[in-house]
């Protein structure tokens, strides 16, 4: 996919939008788990041929179950990979980016990290240091990139923070004196302090209860409208995506499967496994019973041939069984990778072929 | 603040309760035997001449009274610790009339100097040296520097003590190795006394440092290996937060407080490898002392540094535990 | 439990090697069934002379043939260590459990004792035993001396095992599927408590040891029973060094750095591999 390096149109609307490079755009991307355990060797095709764009001032929303690799397709484009996870293959660009992020140096990288691509996590984890304050996470993230005084940075920190509603104070707290829900706010106030293009979300609700959810949800979208930037926004649970997502992704064993507008997948889902994950969501005053899919998600270190799917599929076709479907472009902006969804699907000649063990291995990592 | 303080009234009353329980051991361990340390002085005494009965009677008398063995075990008791709550453990009978005190007075600053500077060296070395192992997992030096402290670790005292001895005793003498100064250089605070000092300890200190310091780098690198994999540091890295402040502000600031109640810990055991290498370099510290008591039959001696090396190690981890909530903000009075 | 060892032996270079040294080890000891002399036999043997194919490793200056002598020697201190762990494990697993599965009061006091104990430098005490008991002082008396003063450190270790063990979610689902306690307790919970018993059971008898030879070397024990510690003593006595008859004292040290280091390699490698954490960076990563 080709697109302008630089941008062309001068106002910001979606055409403009769609028109300068998007904000991250991956293509073929392939992550495996090589593990060598007790004489076993293994490799878990965590993340298996995955291209997709995230334009720029959208949120991308990626959805799935627990085991689809999409924890592992976040690392993989923060470039926060570690043994036994090696990238195969594909290429990682962003539009603050000249070159593939793999290409980068690691002060390049340290570079970009947080001024341009920053991330949120599931604050009600550890992620703070447990014997600092919370002024000092600010300080070790955004300082070196805020260019300003030791006096005007702390003034801008608060600043900021009032924007984003919430209290001062909560900079002299160490992290164990903060709720989750505080904790999570903290993060992302952290986390777009700097203004960054990209934004990361991963799981930022999950483990939340749905009142803070609430207001969580609300101050991403706020952050987000504050600064125009891009996040892809990870979570299992559809009814956030339905919130908050412009567009919505769907994973399912390592591959995408689906990618629609949010409006469109939840009115017309056109994959058999994102009908289930939209008919799997209670609504209100329905008392019919939900049928669970049978089966479970397919093991990663042998998936099965064809379309991963198939096992579980009330839909499987004979070619279902024997050739992997390519994620097709649909007309409607739409794109599936089901034969029984459109018939434009063919059979992808790139996914089933074994990864090319010559193929430059990238193991740029986080520590090198 | 207030939690602090009622942390530190209740770490004391640990610290009494301690000393309460250890002295008590010694007391009733020495009146639980058998054995009649007064008979066996004066079997000792009379062992090779004879004597008059009334004569060893008067001694034997005398010598009760000196231990304070008269009276029934509550008596005893009483008297007991109405003497060591004013640290009067008696006069020495190896070194008569000299009191227990002085001569533990005068012998625990070289002990104590002896190992807190051994024991702080071999932490810090091993705790810095441990971090940086942990954290730079490729470096060359660093593995080679693991391999050599994995081999000098299971190494026991007093081999390591005795091999210091030889190579620069005899192989290649350039320190003293006996004695804490030179013989007829007066005690004071001169020049030439703190550097004679300083030359008469280093091999002590050498021998306790080598073989303390690789218990605390495997420890360390163990604890930073486990560390590094925590949430707040992959968020750091994550930021792109500066490398060297992630390895101190993150990781090691949080490994060491493992490492500092490790500390407070094992100051029991450290003073085994003292005694070891004090009686090896001759150096007149409380081990030697008490060394010299036993084989001298001196009661009140023994007791009195047995008693006070408990008291002595109690107050170290005291400090130390109350040193620790200062550090680690999470520590509360719980 | 057995195919966790196989598996060990094969991959784990620190387990296979420290399975080997204390194998030799305990091969050594058990030579002592079979030695031509008995333990207290002196001049049996031309004095001092130096290793060779006659006298494996060399005789000592009281006519003993020091092979022989050091199979005794490592038996007897082997034994000894064993001893002191064994009962310490008691009063440890004892207090530990207790502590831990009972909490509340109990916890408290326990843990208050259990505090106080780990502070007590243990050389000074049992040197005040020593003294006292003097002439009458035995091996049992020694090993239980030391075994009431090595339990604390791992009672805590357990206790926190315990505590984990007994709010974790497999538990009340035990509980709540009818297991009776003894069950639960043995079924679900033991295999987590007893790689931590091993491991600590390796370290304390490490730690006994050396104890053991520390206060032989300084004669403060039954000299007349061969051991490391009192095999070094003698050779001191007999100012071996100075003497040149270096195969008296070097064999006995080499022969227990190699207890240690074997005992501390099972204990590293079986922690290691206990530790789930540690399985993940060694499943085919450098990291």
């Amino acid at each position: 996919m080709t697109s302008p390096d630089h941008d062309s149109a001068p106002t910001d609307g979606p055409r403009a939008a769609l028109e300068r490079a998007p904000a991250l755009s991956v293509e073929g991307l392939r992550a495996y788990y090589m593990t060598h355990y007790f004489g076993v060797q293994r490799e878990v095709r965590a993340v298996d041929d995955i291209s997709l764009v995230v334009r720029r001032n959208e949120i991308y929303g990626l959805a799935g179950e627990s085991s689809s690799g999409k924890t592992t397709f976040l690392k993989t484009i923060a470039a926060a990979i570690r043994p036994p996870l090696t990238v195969i293959g594909g290429s990682v660009r962003y539009s603050f980016l000249d070159r593939d992020i793999y290409a980068l140096s690691p002060a390049e990288l340290s570079a970009i990290r947080w001024k341009h691509l920053s991330y949120i996590t599931q604050g009600s984890m550890n992620v703070l240091n447990p014997v600092r304050r919370v002024r000092q996470s600010f300080v070790d993230f955004a300082f070196r990139h805020m260019k300003l005084s030791r006096r005007a940075f702390f003034p801008a920190v608060e600043r900021h923070l009032q924007q984003l509603h919430l209290a001062a104070d909560v900079l002299d707290a160490y992290p164990h004196e903060l709720s989750g829900g505080m904790k999570q706010r903290v993060t992302i106030a952290l986390a777009t302090i700097c203004r960054p293009e990209f934004i990361i979300a991963d799981e930022p609700t999950t483990a939340l209860d749905v009142i803070v959810q609430k207001d969580v949800l609300a101050m991403i979208r706020n952050a987000q409208q504050q600064i125009g930037s891009s996040i892809l926004f990870v979570t299992h649970d559809m009814t956030v995506h339905a919130n908050i997502a412009d567009r919505l992704g769907i994973m399912y064993a390592g591959r995408l499967v689906e990618e629609a507008p949010t409006a469109d997948i939840f009115r017309q889902p056109m994959h058999p496994y994102t009908a289930h994950l939209v008919a799997s969501l209670p609504k209100i005053g329905e008392p019919a019973r939900q049928t669970a899919l049978t089966g479970s998600p397919p093991n990663l270190a042998d998936p099965p041939a064809g379309c991963r799917f198939h096992p579980r599929c009330p839909l499987a076709m004979d070619v279902c069984r024997t050739a992997s479907p390519a994620l097709t472009p649909l007309a409607s902006g739409r794109r599936v990778a089901c034969y029984a969804a459109s018939p434009l699907v063919q059979p992808s000649d790139s996914a089933d072929s074994a990864p090319d063990a010559t193929l430059r291995v990238r193991t740029a990592g986080v520590r090198p | 603040m207030a939690g602090y303080a009622l942390y530190v009234l209740r770490r004391i009353g640990q610290f009494v309760l301690v000393v309460f329980v250890g002295v008590n051991i010694a007391f009733f361990v020495t009146h639980a035997t058998p054995i009649d340390p007064v008979t066996a002085a004066i079997a000792a005494a009379t062992r090779f001449s004879q004597s008059d009965p009334q004569a060893v009677q008067m001694t034997r008398d005398a010598l009760r009274e000196l231990y304070g063995l008269q009276g029934g075990l509550w008596q005893q008791y009483v008297a007991f610790w109405s003497r060591v709550a004013v640290a009067d453990f008696g006069p020495s009978l190896s070194a008569f009339p000299t009191p227990v005190s002085t001569l533990i007075w005068r012998a625990m600053p070289w002990t104590f100097g002896l190992l807190s500077v051994a024991t702080l060296i071999a932490w810090l070395l091993g705790n810095l040296l441990g971090g940086l192992a942990g954290y730079y997992r490729r470096n060359l030096s660093l593995k080679a520097f693991g391999v050599i402290a994995s081999g000098l670790q299971p190494i026991p005292n007093y081999v390591m003590a005795f091999v210091v001895l030889v190579l620069f005793g005899y192989v290649w003498p350039i320190l003293p190795i006996t004695g804490s100064s030179q013989i007829n250089l007066p005690e004071g605070w001169t020049f030439a006394y703190f550097k004679s000092v300083f030359e008469h300890a280093v091999l002590p200190v050498l021998s306790l440092v080598l073989v303390g310091t690789g218990a605390w780098f495997i420890g360390m690198r163990a604890l930073v290996s486990n560390i590094v994999t925590e949430d707040y540091v992959t968020f750091a890295e994550l930021g792109g937060v500066n490398r060297r402040r992630i390895l101190i502000s993150y990781v090691m600031r949080n490994a060491l407080l493992p490492q500092v109640t490790g500390l407070a810990l094992s100051l029991g055991l450290i003073f085994n490898g003292a005694v070891i290498t004090e009686v090896v370099f001759g150096y007149p510290g409380l081990g030697n002392l008490l060394i010299r008591a036993v084989y001298a039959g001196d009661y009140s001696l023994v007791i009195g540094i047995a008693s006070m090396s408990i008291i002595a190690v109690a107050f170290a981890a005291l400090v130390i535990d109350l040193i620790l909530p200062l550090l680690d903000p999470r520590v509360e009075a719980s | 439990m057995f195919s966790i060892v196989k598996d060990l032996l094969r991959y784990n270079r620190e387990f296979a090697l420290g399975a080997i040294l204390i194998l030799l080890v305990v091969a050594m000891s058990a030579a002592s069934y079979v030695s031509p002399y008995s333990a207290g036999m002196q001049y049996v043997v031309p004095f001092d002379t130096p290793p060779s194919w006659q006298y494996p490793f060399g005789t000592n200056s009281r006519g003993q043939d020091v092979f022989w002598q050091l199979t005794f020697a490592i038996r007897n201190s082997l034994l000894f260590g064993l001893t002191v762990a064994v009962l310490s494990r008691v009063v440890a697993l004892v207090v530990g459990l207790t502590s831990g599965y009972l909490g509340g009061m109990v916890d408290r006091i326990l843990m208050s004792i259990n505090d106080s104990f780990i502070v007590f430098p243990p050389f000074p005490i049992l040197v005040l035993v020593y003294f006292i008991f003097k002439d009458h002082m035995s091996w049992a008396l020694l090993a239980v001396a030391m075994a009431s003063l090595g339990w604390p450190y791992d009672a805590r270790l357990i206790r926190s095992v315990a505590l984990s063990l007994r709010t974790r979610e497999f538990t009340t689902q035990s509980l709540f599927s009818g297991m009776s306690t003894r069950q639960i307790l043995v079924e679900e919970h033991l295999p987590y408590v007893l790689p931590i018993v091993f491991a600590t059971t390796m370290n304390n008898v490490n730690w006994s040891i050396g104890l053991e030879v520390t206060l032989s070397v300084i004669g403060f024990t039954n000299i007349d029973t061969p051991t490391i510690g009192t095999t070094i003593y003698w050779a001191n006595q007999h100012t071996a060094l100075v003497a040149g008859v270096w195969w008296w004292i070097a064999f006995p040290v080499g022969l227990v750095i190699m207890t240690f280091i074997g005992l501390y390699l099972l204990s590293i490698s079986m922690n290691e591999y206990i530790d789930p954490r540690s399985r993940l960076s060694r499943m085919g990563g450098s990291a």
